[in-house]
Order: C-alpha cells, then structure tokens, then sequence
C-alpha cells in the first residue's frame, strides 16, 4: 500500500498542466527523432538533458520518459513506411511491416505496431512497479556464460528467418559475424582487421551503417531496377473502420502480447542484452508458435505484433538495471544515468530507500508517456500514411538524403557514409542474387555480445569448454536453443519425407 | 544469374580470403593458457567458413541442380542504377570539399529534375527547403555538425544567430 | 520553481563575471566562433565519457563557453581513432579532446603514428583512484587475506578489468609482481560490468575505480580491501592504503583535456580559463568529493611535463606487464 502511495503522489506531479503539456511536446519530438533513420532515443534524450537543468526536476524526468517512450514508437515507423530500420531494436520490425506497407497495409501496420508497443510497454511498467527491487537479482545472476547462452537462443530464434537457400543463409550469418569483429578485440586490446589502415575502422561497423546502406540504398536501388520507377508502395488509405479492425485483430493475439511483453521485460532487464534479442526472439517464437508461420514475413500483422510488444517492454526494462544497479544497458540509459548524476542523485542500490520521490516520479512518468506516446502516434499515423503517397522519385532523393546525413549523424565521420554508399551496393548486388539480408545486419548486432562472453567465460573458466553447460542458468539457455535449432530442422525433415515419393517435385 | 551467382560467389571468396589474411595479425589458434581463442580466431574461422560456403555454391552452379533466370540485371532500368550509384558517389566525394549544405542540393536538383522529370516549382522548393530543414533539425536542435567545407566562414553569423 | 530558476541565473551570471575576471587580456580578444567538438577517448556511457558529458553539462549550465561544447565519441581502437583524429586537426581551435590513461598506452602499445607531446595541454582536471575490492559475502577482510587466497588458487583466482592493457590489467600485472601472483584476468568492456560481475560472483575482485563501485559499497555489497593511493581515501576513511601496507604500489588516472597541435595561443587561454571556471565551480567540487575523485588542477607546461612522466611509467609499465 505504500507503493500505491508513492505512485499517487507521483501521478499528481505528472498530471499538472506544465507537465501535461511537457508530456506531449516530448513524446511528438521523440516520435519524429525515432522516426528517422540514424536517430534514436539516444540523440533525442542527448538534445534534452541540458534543458532539464532549466526545468524543475520532476518535470525533467518526464520529459525524458517521454521523449524515451516516443522515440520508441518511432523506431517501427522508418521500419514499416521505409523498411530502414532507424534502431537496431526495429529490425525484427521490418521483416513484416514493409510487406505490409508495399501491399498498402502501411496505416494497418502503424496501427499494430502503435497497439503493441503500448502494450509491451504498460505491461512492462506494471512489472517494473511491482518488482524491481527483487528483480535487481535476477540481472545480477547474469555472468558472461549466462549471455553468451542468452545470445545464443536468440540466434536460434532467428534460423527460420532467413531465404529458403540454405547456404546463402550461413554465408550472411558468418558475413554478418565477421564484420562484427572489426575494430577492437576487447580480450587482448589488440586492433584487428582495420582495412586499408583506415582509422575510421578502429571503432568497428556500426549497426546502423550496415542496415541504412542494405535496407536504405540497397533496397532503392532494387525497386528503381525492377520496378521501373513505379511506385514503390500502393498508396494507402487509413479509415477508422481499418482502425477498429486492426484493434480488434491484435485482440486476438494475446499469446504473443503477453509473452512478448513479459519476455521482453526480462531479457531488456540482463544489461548486455536488451531490446535487440528481445525483438528477434519474440518475432521467432511468435512464428514457431503460430498455426501458420508460413503467412510471416509475407506482411502478417502477429510479425510486426511480436518484435514492438517485446522491444518496447525491453526498452521499459533496460531502466531498471540502470536504476537499481548503476550500470547502463544501452548507450540511452548511459546518458540518463549521466544526467541523474548531474540532478545529484546516485544510482545503485540505495537509490529506491533514498530517493522514493525520484524513483515514483520516474515509474509515474512512464505510464504517462506510454499512454501519451500511443495517442499521438495514433493521431499522426495519417501524416506518415500521407508521405507515402509522394511521387516515387520525390521519396526516393528525400530518402537518399535523410540515410546520408542520418549516417553521418551517429558518429560524424564521413569514412561511415563511404560505408553506407558502400553496403548499399553491395546489398543491392547480393540480394539480386538471393542472397538474406536479415540475417547479416543480425549477425551483426549480435557478433560483439557473443564473441565477447563467450571468450570472457573461457578465460575465467581456464578454457573448460563445459562450464557453459554446467551453470544452471546458462545450461537452461543452452537446451532450450538446441530445441528451438532442431524444431525447424524436424520440420524441414519431415516435409522433405513426405515430398521424396512425389515424382514432380524438383 | 547464373554467371552473376558465380561472380558473387568468387567475389565472395576474394572477400573472406582478404579477411582471413588479415585475421592472421592475432592469434587464431585455441591457447589453452589463457582459455579459449586467440584474438584473431573469430574473424579468421568465420571467413574460413565463409570462403567453404562461397566456393559450395560456386561448384552448385556447375551441378546444374538449380534454375536460374536467364538474366540478372534488367537491361532496361539497369541504366538508372549505375547512374544513380555514380552520383551518389560524387555527392559523397563532394561533402567535405563543398559542404553538405551545397552537395545535398545538387543531388537533389539532379534526382528530381533530370532524373524524375518533376518541374521547376517542387524540385526549387525541395531543394531550398531540405537544407534549411537539415540546419534547423540537426544542427540546432540536435546540435550535430554537418559537414561545410569551404562554406564554412558562411555559417558563422548563423552559428552567433542561433547557438 | 521560479525561484529555483532565478538562482541559477544569478549562479551563472556570477560565475561567469568571476570568469571574467580571470581570465588574462589577452585571451577575452578570442571567442570560438563556432560549437566546440569536444573528442571523447572512450565509447558513450563509460567512466571517460560520463565525467566528459558531466563537464559538458556544467559548461552549458553556467554558461563558460560563448559557443555550445558537443561530446563526440571516437571510442576506437582504445582511443587510437580519437588520437588520429586530433593529429588530423593541426591548427584548428575549435577542437578538445577529453583524455584517460589511454592516453599515454595506446601510442605506446600499438604503432599509431601519433607523439602526444605535439599535442598541446589545456588542463588536467582530476585525478581518479583505484581500490582493490572483493564481494562483501567472501571472507577476505585484509590484503594478507586476499594475497593468501589468491595464492590458495593457483592461477584460477579470476580478476574483472576493463581492456587488456587499460589501467586495471597495469595494476594488476603490479600486484602479480608485487605479491608473486598468478592471476586469470579477465576483461570487461567497463567499469561498471565489472562491478556488476563482482557483485554478481562472476569473477572474485575488481580494481574499480571508486566511483563505479561507490553505490554497490553504500549497498554493503562490496568491501574495500586496499587503495593505490598515497593517502588514505576521504570516502573509504576505514581502508588502508598500499603504502602504509608497505607496498608501493600507487597508480591513478588522469582525467584531462588537450588540444591538437598549434592551436592559437589565445584558443588555448580561453579553454584554459573555461577549465579554470569549471574547476572553481561548485557543482564539480562537490561531485569529486562524493565520488573521491581528486580535483587536482594543473595546465600548462607543468601538465605537459606531467604526461610526458608518465607516459615513461606507462612504458616501464607495460613492457613488465607484457614481457610477464
């Protein structure tokens, strides 16, 4: 009951006028930074910590929260409307939100993805409210093996997910990983595969070089080649009767809502994780578990459902290692922590028994913002729609300019931009040849978290390979990938049984 | 596409050999001392796998087990491509030396005009009004330079004005 | 609230007159005439970049500079990529770059082509401690404790630290010589996953900075063991330092800023005075006491000489760490 207290006292600061008003401008600013590609929560949230030095406190917090929350949201509207995906968390986002949009779904696919991350997000704040101190524990109990597991399940997710040649699939898994390793190796601080002895190739491939030049240049050039300049997607209309279908359709899909959510949660919560494996695992559960996974990636509304419920609930979660712990899980939550700092609080675990106020005023803050961001989303959803009914060649230079600079925004380096103009090429070339995408920019994203533990838990173990079976937590993880690694194979098997007799089938 | 496929897959191979060679600066071998893999180890066996995998689909393609289409590129529509790729290129190359706020611009004017066809009025009114946008949306609110080049000494007043 | 706000008006309006007042003549001809890029050696969210955008906030806040300071992180290669960058900007004045250790040991560890006595000095703005530290559950309440259980291992004792041949692999290749230890080190890719890891029981101590390990102390969750300070550390009044143990072991961590080489005398005063007003300011005095961290002040040719000393202790450093 006091928690209760807490959280009234906490709505009664974020219901005020000012802050009401704080909320929105916050979660709008959010909505568009998330929006384009290159820009995150994190340039957003970077832009606004110096004005909270102006406003009172409380007000800051919820500025953040809301414009955290809306860039969040924005993050699956480049996915969907684009197909770049403007976070590595929106990845798993565009697998069915483009098709959706290329067959005029785009309002139906920005309504979902809206929906869900509300939900992910509400059903994260609740958790988040109820346990957080416990589940401080949880995010402790994870040691190097313990990720290296965790990423590893998150791989297996994903197996399914790539074209159905499978050679092609494990050249741009082993391509995506190899890229990864560029850069720095951590384990001995030595440089390694810094090509052509460019400094720019010290700090490695960055997630969003790769995904603006496939997904952004790579994807326009494809449609000027096969489509002949005609439009790229079919204009779409948004209707409240579409509105009211699409509500009614995610209705349906409470499995995946509630564990995309609750998954989410968990794994946003682990600090070397985050939204990223989260995102992928729930659209691969969702797929493995729906009665026809076959519709996925094919523009089915559950796909663009599964990776929204779970990234944002993910992004809820990665506050609370922030929080209870002090240690940032995303470079987002690196940069709050610095700006609480700067309020003179100290984040760690006597934060919650110090700071109530702080901390309720935050949690408080966070179910406006949610609330906040999906109304304004809804509400500009017809905006987004809109812009897609420019002509193709307008779209198309308005997209070429915003990869270049959102490419040089991140790290300002235009040794990026040559790279992005670089992939897209290449992208384009390789997957004229049916070669995947998604599991390369993946891979990617992956490759440093795994290599990274997996080599930290060899060193501390003295090279014994089996401690990653041995630890229980890690162990469980192991198993259950295994399962999900053999579950497409038994398939493909059994189909293939059933095919071999059939004289027609080359 | 068959011959493209072949293309790419030795393109590949050129690719993870590069990437090999380079991998061998570090350790690949497994050092029992230290525990586990040497720093060059993951690059160096995934391009190894990589290198396996490419040459696989290279011999596939003389099997002869799979269809292709008799064409890879679309003669057509080709064209563009190249020509977009080119002056996407020289957009790039001409960022540090101009400055974005000049080279972006350009590439504009060309896409939409010469390329699109579009008329006078949207092509001036995109192409004035995404730079001011971009200074408006990244530098003064984002507070994220872009590049100028030799327009630099222009954009101090603007700087005095709005920072 | 409004109250609040005309406070800190009149805070930064006297902050800056005090700046003012400071600064030489000379140096008030000079102003940035456009944002400042400020150069983070390390990647977002690290211990280097949160006091960097820590300073950056205060700068803003009590406004030190005419133009805005904008943190760019260029983390590569353990600050090989910042280093190249800052060699490529000779002669520009509108560029600083936030330093640590790295400083000194990436030219030393790799060839970079960069010498950073080219580089000009601004300020150095503090200095940063060690502690050793073990996970409060673990019976190791003194250093003969820990030596003895480390030695009870036999080489599987696990030690968290960031990079190879950052600060916390150099202290403890000083502790291995000091103690004849054999010590698995195993690197993380911060401060703060090695506390979490210790505080987890994933590796059996740390040699964090205070700073990073501080929540979890006030949390019971982690104990002090030694410092590798010269005197004993405010916050930790209870730990003993290695000196008074009787092992000289002392290594700190320089947080300081420079410039590229032939930046213009007056750019160089009037980010020296702009470190100058940081350094009086209150906020910060306040943050390195808390954080014991030791706001110890120095520009100029005393600080180039500073970094060129230990830069030949870095090296003695690391060839022993390395040839071990």
């Amino acid at each position: 009951m006091e928690l209760l207290g807490y959280l009234a006292d906490g709505f009664a600061t974020s219901l005020s006028p000012l802050n009401l008003f704080i909320v929105l401008m916050g979660v709008t600013a959010g909505l568009f930074i998330g929006a384009m590609p290159g820009l995150g929560s994190v340039n957003g949230v970077a832009i606004v910590l110096p004005l909270t030095f102006i406003v009172p406190p409380s007000s800051a917090i919820i500025l953040l929260a809301a414009i955290y929350y809306g860039a969040m949201y924005g993050g699956a509207i480049s996915s969907i409307l684009l197909g770049i995906p403007g976070a590595s968390t929106a990845v798993a986002t565009t697998f069915d939100g483009r098709p959706m949009a290329q067959q005029g779904k785009a309002g139906l696919a920005l309504i979902a993805a809206a929906c869900a991350s509300f939900i992910g997000g509400t059903v994260s704040v609740v958790l988040f409210t109820l346990f957080a101190a416990p589940l401080a524990d949880v995010a402790l109990a994870f040691g190097p093996a313990e990720e290296f597991a965790l990423v590893l399940l998150a791989f297996t997710t994903f197996v399914g997910l790539g074209g159905d040649d499978i050679l092609k699939t494990i050249m741009m898994i082993c391509l995506g990983l190899a890229l990864s390793t560029v850069g720095l190796d951590l384990i001995s601080g030595q440089p390694r595969l810094v090509f052509f002895d460019q400094p720019g190739f010290y700090s490695g491939i960055s997630f969003l070089v790769l995904a603006i030049g496939v997904y952004g240049i790579g994807e326009i050039l494809y449609t000027i080649e096969t489509q002949k300049a005609a439009p790229q997607v079919t204009p779409a209309k948004l209707t409240f009767k579409e509105l009211w279908y699409g509500i009614k359709e995610i209705n349906k899909m409470w499995k995946t809502l509630s564990f995309g959510s609750i998954m989410g949660f968990f794994v946003g919560m682990l600090p070397a994780a985050g939204a990223t494996p989260a995102a992928l695992m729930s659209y691969g559960i969702a797929k493995l578990m729906s009665k026809q996974p076959e519709k996925f990636g094919k523009g089915a509304i559950e796909g663009v459902v599964a990776p929204e419920t779970a990234n944002n609930a993910a992004s809820t979660g990665s506050l609370l290692p922030m929080l209870t712990l002090g240690i940032p899980g995303s470079p987002t939550t690196a940069l709050l922590l610095g700006g609480m700092v700067m309020w003179g609080l100290v984040p760690g675990p006597m934060l919650f028994i110090e700071q109530p106020d702080f901390v309720w005023g935050l949690i408080s803050s966070l179910y406006t913002a949610n609330l906040a961001a999906v109304l304004v989303n809804l509400a500009l959803i017809p905006v987004f729609v809109w812009a897609l009914r420019m002509p193709f060649t307008v779209l198309c230079s308005m997209v070429f300019v915003l990869c270049l600079v959102g490419g040089y925004a991140p790290s300002q380096k235009m040794h990026d931009v040559w790279l992005i103009v670089g992939f897209g090429v290449g992208g384009y070339l390789l997957r004229k040849a049916d070669y995947p995408m998604a599991p390369l920019v993946l891979a990617l994203v992956l490759g440093p978290l795994m290599e990274k533990s997996f080599r930290q838990t060899l060193i501390a173990e003295q090279g014994n390979v089996m401690a990653f079976v041995e630890r229980p937590l890690s162990g469980t993880f192991i198993a259950i990938s295994v399962v999900f690694f053999l579950l497409p194979l038994v398939k493909h098997v059994k189909a293939w049984l059933g095919r071999a007799p059939s004289p027609t089938n080359n | 596409m068959l011959l493209a496929d072949r293309l790419i897959a030795l393109g590949l191979m050129a690719l993870s050999a590069y990437f090999m060679w380079h991998a061998t600066v570090l350790p690949i071998g497994w050092n029992g001392m230290t525990g586990g893999p040497g720093g060059g180890a993951f690059p160096f066996w995934l391009s190894a796998i990589m290198f396996v995998v490419a040459g696989a689909i290279l011999v596939r393609s003389y099997r002869g087990q799979i269809e292709y289409d008799p064409t890879f590129f679309d003669p057509e529509t080709l064209r563009s491509v190249v020509l977009v790729v080119v002056v996407l290129v020289i957009t790039v190359a001409l960022i540090p030396i101009v400055g974005a706020y000049i080279a972006l611009p350009l590439f504009l004017l060309w896409y939409l005009k010469v390329f699109g066809k579009h008329g006078w009025t949207l092509t001036l009114i995109l192409t004035v009004c995404t730079p001011v946008f971009l200074f408006f949306f990244f530098e003064v609110t984002l507070k994220i330079l872009l590049p100028k080049g030799m327009t630099e000494p222009f954009f101090i007043p603007l700087y005095a004005r709005f920072f | 609230m409004i109250n609040n706000f005309t406070r800190r008006i009149a805070l930064a309006t006297a902050a800056s007159a005090a700046l003012m007042a400071a600064l030489p003549a000379a140096a008030a001809d000079w102003k940035p005439q456009k944002p400042v890029e400020m150069v983070i050696m390390a990647g977002q969210g690290g211990g280097a970049d949160r006091l960097a955008r820590l300073f950056q906030s205060i700068i803003q806040k009590e406004k030190l500079s005419a133009m805005p300071v904008l943190p760019v992180n260029k983390g590569g290669g353990s600050g090989a990529e910042a280093l190249r960058y800052l060699k490529d900007k000779e002669g520009d004045n509108h560029t600083i770059m936030a330093t640590l250790n790295s400083y000194y040991t990436t030219p030393l560890r790799t060839d970079i082509g960069v010498n950073i006595e080219d580089f000009t000095p601004i300020a150095r703005m503090a200095i940063d401690t060690f502690v050793l530290w073990v996970n409060a559950d673990s019976d190791i309440q003194n250093l003969d404790d820990y030596v003895a259980a480390v030695k009870a291992a036999g080489g599987a004792w696990k030690m968290g630290g960031t990079g190879t041949g950052q600060e916390d692999s150099l202290v403890t290749s000083m502790l291995e010589t000091e103690f004849g230890l054999d010590i698995t080190y195993v690197p993380f890719k911060g401060g703060g996953d090695v506390a979490k890891n210790l505080v987890g029981g994933h590796i059996e101590s740390s040699v964090n900075n205070p700073s990073e390990a501080l929540g979890f102390y006030q949390a019971g969750k982690l104990r002090p063991i030694a410092a590798f300070t010269p005197d004993r550390i405010n916050v930790f009044p209870d730990t003993p330092t290695m000196t008074e143990l009787g092992h000289e072991l002392v290594y700190s961590m320089q947080r300081s800023f420079v410039a590229p080489k032939g930046m213009d005398p007056e750019a160089v005063a009037y980010y020296v005075g702009m470190f100058e007003g940081l350094n009086a300011n209150d906020e910060w005095q306040t943050y390195t006491s808390e954080k014991a961290l030791n706001a110890d002040f120095l520009t100029g040719d005393d600080l180039q000489a500073y970094f060129l000393q230990e830069r030949d202790k870095h090296s003695e450093l690391l060839s022993a760490s390395e040839g071990s």
